[in-house]
């Protein structure tokens, strides 16, 4: 089958086990102080986008789960994969 | 019996020409400071992976020297008992390589922390704490950003006696202000159940002679002294 070009949106973000010190000064120090006390939660990560050679979206979806995996993009310890976006370039 | 120690060297380490002196000139012991892309595990009878900002920290600290080929030979060496120690960035590439359970995180503070602490000894039983007593009190500085330590699993570390040392005040008792980056349990250091792979925050390297220490104190060199005697043993 013909493959295509996908990007991959992917965010990498902390478990909520682990304390968020990023998020929690995003939160108490910036915007609690500046008014936006209707902030109940803040979490921080790290985003990637990638963009892939695949025959379907699926199949894009598969190939990058993998890779993070395999190569331990993420830290299963302390972190989730999310993947949230993908589309045909 | 000539003994040889590879301190490795990936692009951004630093401190690695420290050991390198510690172990040549203090400890007087055959070292290389080998380039991580040409390190062999035939060649050595134990490894250091020194500290410093392997590939800029990039994604997150250790993870892109943990794929190099040095991981891959120094993973025989895990296997067959040969010592292996991780010094600040050095810890966390084990950590990210798998060598030593959990990770490091971010510091609590958000800071980047340079400064001396006090360690306390809980494991005396590793190829690099076999010459210190169990709740010994060591000098030794840190230098780091993400040194947090986290594990999910902290009942299974302590059952197998993993955690090698807690940060502690001069007097040996575990504060939070004695924890200088919020690690879980105050860890500072951890092994794997084989007790031949260390991994700590604190550098050893800087801290093995009087001259660099605000104390005098030379605990740093104690480190490499088991780790030297730890071979002579396995070697007879």
């Amino acid at each position: 089958m013909d493959q295509m070009e996908f990007i991959i949106e992917i965010s990498l973000e902390n478990k909520p086990a682990a304390r968020d010190p990023v998020a929690e000064t995003i939160k108490r120090d910036l915007l609690a102080k500046k008014g936006y006390d209707n902030v109940s939660k803040v979490r921080s990560g790290q985003y990637l986008r990638i963009i892939i050679k695949a025959i379907n979206e699926e199949d894009a979806k598969v190939i990058v789960t993998n890779m993070c995996n395999d190569l331990r993009i993420f830290n299963p310890v302390t972190q989730n994969l999310n993947i949230i976006n993908v589309k045909k370039l | 019996m000539t003994i040889k120690i590879a301190v490795i060297q990936f692009p951004g380490a630093n401190c690695d020409l420290d050991a390198v002196h510690v172990l040549r000139n203090v400890v007087g012991v055959d070292t290389s400071l080998v380039w991580h892309n040409h390190f062999k595990e035939a060649d050595f009878d134990g490894v250091i992976l020194p500290g410093g900002f392997s590939f800029g920290d990039y994604l997150r600290a250790g993870i892109i020297a943990a794929h190099s080929p040095a991981l891959d030979e120094a993973r025989i060496m895990l296997k067959d008992g040969r010592p292996i120690l991780g010094i600040c960035n050095g810890f966390q590439i084990l950590i990210e390589a798998e060598f030593l359970p959990g990770a490091l995180l971010q510091n609590e503070t958000l800071k980047f922390v340079c400064k001396w602490v006090n360690i306390k000894v809980i494991n005396d039983r590793t190829a690099f704490t076999h010459r210190m007593k169990k709740d010994d009190v060591l000098a030794i500085p840190i230098a780091h950003g993400e040194g947090r330590y986290y594990t999910d699993n902290l009942k299974e570390l302590e059952e197998n006696d993993q955690i090698v040392f807690k940060y502690s005040t001069e007097d040996g008792r575990f504060k939070s202000e004695a924890n200088p980056n919020g690690s879980l349990e105050s860890i500072a250091g951890i092994c794997n159940i084989e007790q031949n792979c260390v991994g700590l925050m604190p550098h050893p390297e800087r801290a093995s002679e009087s001259i660099l220490s605000p104390k005098q104190t030379t605990h740093g060199r104690i480190f490499f002294e088991s780790m030297i005697e730890f071979i002579k043993r396995r070697l007879t």
